[in-house]
């Protein structure tokens, strides 16, 4: 049973322009996204850069105005509630953010940024709080004594770490993570990917995990969206995704993957071509004539694609 | 291989910095060679050295707080020994220089063909107009689709893969012979970075350049790479040809590092962590074996003392003979 439900999900962003700076068109960054999340679960949301993934996070999180649709959290629609103070959602639902340096305050020290969601959603002691704050830098693998330095003490990895602490701090349900390794370095990357899977089976958390890397994300997903100028072009498990793409922009992402075979790389190279080659041609069966994804429909019980019924448009 | 082949010869570099009044050595000892029309790629993490490396062969270092020992050889010049103005006539002429971040190597207020054609009146003496006829010729080698009006245009109107060929565009101005590419496709989305690695092996096969190419992506490696040297604080620990690498590889770095990487077939698998952290320059260890404290579980005996580069198969050489014992860590190993 999913916990929590986002319909048609919109984020356009006003231009205006002409005589009365009124609003000649809109940016559409999200466009009529559909998501549901069970417990437990990690998500994945791929696309390439500008096409609106990073938006949909913090427009679910609350960092971001909804133009339209709703999200539905345990029932309650919670569209334009998310960031009310006591609101439960508020709570349950964090963030890892991607560039770990800026998403902490430097002039605070680590306890302080640790214990800020706890200060804000619960009423613990001092002592308390200590004690949790110990906890959570255990999860995360980092000395106790940790607590009383500095962000920019700590390298990239350990910043990250960090993060993850503070995003499990309230025992959250779903945690977005927006490119939580894409500035780290392979042997660290592999470092916070094992904590968010170790936190994961400890917590029973669901992961929105955001990225633009399909390696990390088939090692880490149950569930992937591809996401092209604001809207979904596939969607579907894994397996749907990586043995059975259908939408031709899937296949020019994965074929474009470098693989570290480099025995069969000229194979790759002809295939990857051939689907260049193929998606130039076929644009009419899979994109509109504004250049637009089709509204995405069911292939099978989990496999969403975003193409047209078999005989239309050709 | 034969003798004349080669096209850039590294013998013993170290590059060294100035920290208060001591110097630290960011790249230490590397002995490297470079061949015509072979793409020889340098890997590590982030620290290792590897764009020390590269910004030492173009000289691009501040003499007063770095300090360059051993040899450069290229057509028979030591890079290293040349006063600056000697360099300006190898720089961009004979070695071209791709940057990573496309957006501040070039200049925001020139025009696309300015900045192109600004090596060329440095370094050929053609006018006005074949210069012109240079830079259009150019731009569609690098498989801009309309080179007449972006060459009239500035650096921020265009995407960030147009940039980058732009960025290859300057380095290819003047035929170099070789070419050092330092994360070229760091910044760009996976179908442009595709795009990119097959646009620089079309130009080499038509130049026949030498290309270095810098990376912290394995994945690039695998795809364009003839021979590959792997990095690790400030040491060539590992250099093979790429089949060989990958299938084959052998010191305990190497396959830690490979065993890292999040595949298509390692769902709900752990990933392999390597224990530790890379040493900060000042803390280096400057004998025994670097990689020694990130394998603690290993006993200190099957390090050599001094390593040393190690030939174990046909053009495979690995430093230290560590690589003969290692194993992963197991449980039994957990102390």
């Amino acid at each position: 049973m999913s916990f929590m439900e986002i319909t048609n999900l919109c984020v356009h962003y006003p231009i205006r322009g002409g005589f009365f700076n009124t609003v000649v068109d809109n940016v559409y960054a999200v466009d009529g996204v559909s998501m549901s999340f069970e417990k437990g679960k990690t998500y994945g949301l791929v696309g390439e850069s500008g096409c609106g993934k990073s938006t949909t996070g913090k427009a679910i999180i609350g960092l971001e105005k909804v133009t339209a649709g709703s999200i539905t959290y345990e029932g309650k629609d919670v569209t334009n509630e998310r960031r009310k103070r006591g609101s439960s959602y508020n709570r349950d639902v964090q963030m890892i953010f991607q560039d770990s340096h800026s998403s902490m305050n430097p002039r605070k020290r680590v306890i302080d940024i640790i214990a800020e969601p706890i200060r804000n959603f619960t009423t613990m002691t001092p002592d308390e709080e200590n004690r949790r704050v110990n906890e959570l830098l255990a999860i995360v693998g980092m000395p106790e004594d940790a607590k009383y330095k500095y962000p920019h003490q700590f390298s990239g990895g350990q910043r990250q770490r960090l993060g993850i602490a503070r995003a499990v701090a309230c025992k959250p349900k779903l945690i977005i993570a927006d490119e939580p390794v894409s500035a780290l370095d392979l042997s660290v990357q592999a470092q916070v990917l094992n904590f968010m899977q170790d936190i994961q089976d400890e917590y029973g958390l669901s992961y929105l995990f955001i990225s633009h890397d399909l390696g990390v994300v088939k090692h880490m997903c149950d569930d992937i969206a591809i996401m092209y100028r604001g809207r979904f072009v596939e969607r579907g498990t894994s397996k749907d995704i990586y043995t059975n793409p259908q939408h031709i922009y899937t296949h020019r992402l994965l074929s474009a993957i470098p693989n570290i075979e480099p025995a069969t790389r000229k194979e790759r190279r002809e295939e990857r071509l051939r689907v260049e080659q193929l998606y130039r041609e076929q644009q009419h069966k899979f994109y509109d004539k504004d250049g637009k994804v089709y509204p995405i429909r069911p292939l099978t019980e989990t496999h969403y694609v975003a193409m047209l019924p078999t005989g239309e448009g050709e | 291989m034969s003798k004349t082949d080669i096209l850039l010869e590294i013998n013993h570099l170290s590059t060294s910095f100035r920290i208060k009044d001591d110097y630290f050595a960011a790249v230490d000892d590397v002995t490297l060679t470079l061949r015509k029309n072979e793409v020889l790629a340098i890997v590590g993490e982030s620290g290792c050295g590897k764009s020390t490396l590269a910004t030492s062969i173009v000289g691009l270092h501040n003499t007063e707080n770095t300090k360059v020992d051993g040899e450069i050889n290229y057509n028979n010049q030591n890079l290293v020994q040349m006063t600056d103005e000697q360099f300006n006539n190898v720089r961009g002429a004979e070695i071209g220089f791709i940057f990573q971040d496309p957006l501040s190597a070039l200049n925001p207020l020139m025009r696309i063909e300015q900045q192109i054609e600004e090596s060329l009146i440095y370094h050929t003496k053609l006018n006005k107009e074949e210069r012109n006829k240079r830079v259009i010729e150019l731009l569609q080698q690098v498989g801009i689709p309309n080179p007449e009006r972006t060459a009239k245009q500035f650096p921020h109107q265009l995407s960030g893969g147009m940039r980058q060929r732009v960025m290859i565009a300057i380095a290819l101005s003047c035929k170099p012979a070789v070419i050092i590419a330092d994360e070229p496709t760091t910044a760009l989305d996976v179908t442009i970075q595709a795009q990119i690695l097959d646009l620089l092996k079309a130009l080499q096969s038509e130049t026949g350049a030498g290309i270095i190419l810098i990376t912290h992506d394995l994945g690039v490696v695998a795809e364009v790479a003839d021979r590959v040297a792997v990095m690790y604080a400030g040491q060539v620990i590992e250099e093979a040809p790429v089949n060989e690498l990958f299938t084959n590889p052998k010191h305990p770095y190497t396959r830690s590092l490979l065993n890292s990487i999040p595949q298509m077939n390692t769902e709900g698998q752990k990933l392999n962590v390597i224990h530790g952290i890379v040493p900060s320059l000042k803390n280096l260890p400057r004998t025994g074996c670097r990689f020694a404290s990130r394998i603690p579980w290993m006993p200190q005996d099957i390090h050599e003392a001094s390593p040393s580069m190690h030939e174990v198969a046909p053009d495979h050489f690995v430093r230290c003979t560590c690589w003969q014992r290692f194993h992963f860590e197991e449980e039994s190993d957990v102390v």
